[in-house]
């Protein structure tokens, strides 16, 4: 089980199934993409109190979804840098932190922008919105905790410990909506026992969740891989590598 | 298609959203392009300059 585990946390593991699997990944985020927007803005009908301009919500809820989602993912990774200070959590800790700031930023602006006609601004300083832009701020932070120490690994471990202590922002941001009065809506989705949304409306929205999950696990593929080279680059798989893809070396 | 395009009147904030997202989610494909490329180049002009080397 052990050795299982060594085998598939080893930087040479990962790349090359990483990068066997990147074309599939990609093509499939392409399908889900192009599926979810072409049902979210021609096929579902329109919201019988905003109109239109709910469909905004196939960028805003898949994105902040995503903001919460991948800052799952770095404090997974962030602790098995801690406990077991494996190589390939640090990358995918710090390859996460622009992909995560990203999303969150995305739904930030979307969220602004859907606020406008229907709330009459741009934004409140209330609990969601506020602890959301912490949030963006807490993947800044991270950013630049890991870019201001030169010692890569040593990067990675502070930059872990801060991912850890930002997560008690997680269940507040999620669960803002319930424990303040808040002028952003409810949760729709995550209510199973009776789904308070048309099935037309909902699995575009679904459809766009996963293509953005896959987009990010495609982007952080690649970023990932990157990161291997240039932690990894004295190994020789990797000089093997670089020859086999060079033709004046081949 | 004109319809569409009008969003209900909304189209202003639709469409907005819609070419922000599309902007930071190509800056994100691009970034990781970018980065995954660069490793590459790195290391081969290095691997270059080993094999130049006649003490290497």
């Amino acid at each position: 089980m052990f050795a299982f585990l060594h085998k598939y946390a080893s930087l040479m593991h990962f790349y090359r199934l990483s990068a066997r699997l990147a074309p599939w990944l990609t093509a499939l985020t392409a399908v889900l993409l192009a599926g979810g927007l072409v049902g979210g803005l021609a096929l579902a009908p329109a919201d019988y109190q905003q109109g239109d301009s709910f469909r905004i919500i196939y960028l805003h809820v898949p994105s902040a979804w995503m903001s919460l989602f991948v800052y799952m993912c770095m404090a997974g990774a962030a602790f098995t840098t801690l406990v077991w200070r494996i190589k390939l959590a640090e990358i995918a800790l710090r390859e996460s932190a622009p992909l995560g700031a990203a999303f969150t930023f995305l739904a930030l602006v979307t969220g602004s922008i859907w606020g406008k006609p229907m709330w009459g601004t741009w934004w409140v300083w209330d609990a969601r919105l506020t602890s959301e832009l912490i949030l963006l701020f807490l993947y800044f932070g991270i950013i630049a905790l890991d870019g201001a120490i030169d010692d890569r690994r040593m990067g990675a471990r502070a930059a872990a410990v801060l991912t850890l202590i930002g997560v008690v922002n997680i269940p507040i941001i999620h669960y803002s909506v319930e424990w303040w009065s808040t002028l952003h809506q409810g949760p729709t989705v995550s209510k199973f026992d009776k789904p308070s949304i048309d099935t037309r409306m909902l699995i575009p929205l679904l459809v766009m969740v996963v293509a953005f999950t896959t987009y990010y696990a495609a982007a952080l593929g690649a970023r990932m891989r990157a990161g291997i080279l240039a932690y990894d680059h004295k190994a020789s798989w990797v000089r093997a590598l670089v020859r086999g893809r060079s033709p004046e070396h081949a | 298609m004109h319809e569409f395009l009008a969003m209900g009147g909304y189209a202003a904030y639709v469409w907005t959203s819609y070419g922000i997202g599309a902007l930071v989610l190509g800056m994100m494909a691009l970034g990781a392009r970018r980065a995954e490329r660069k490793a590459l180049d790195a290391l081969a002009e290095d691997l270059a300059g080993d094999d130049d080397d006649p003490t290497a």
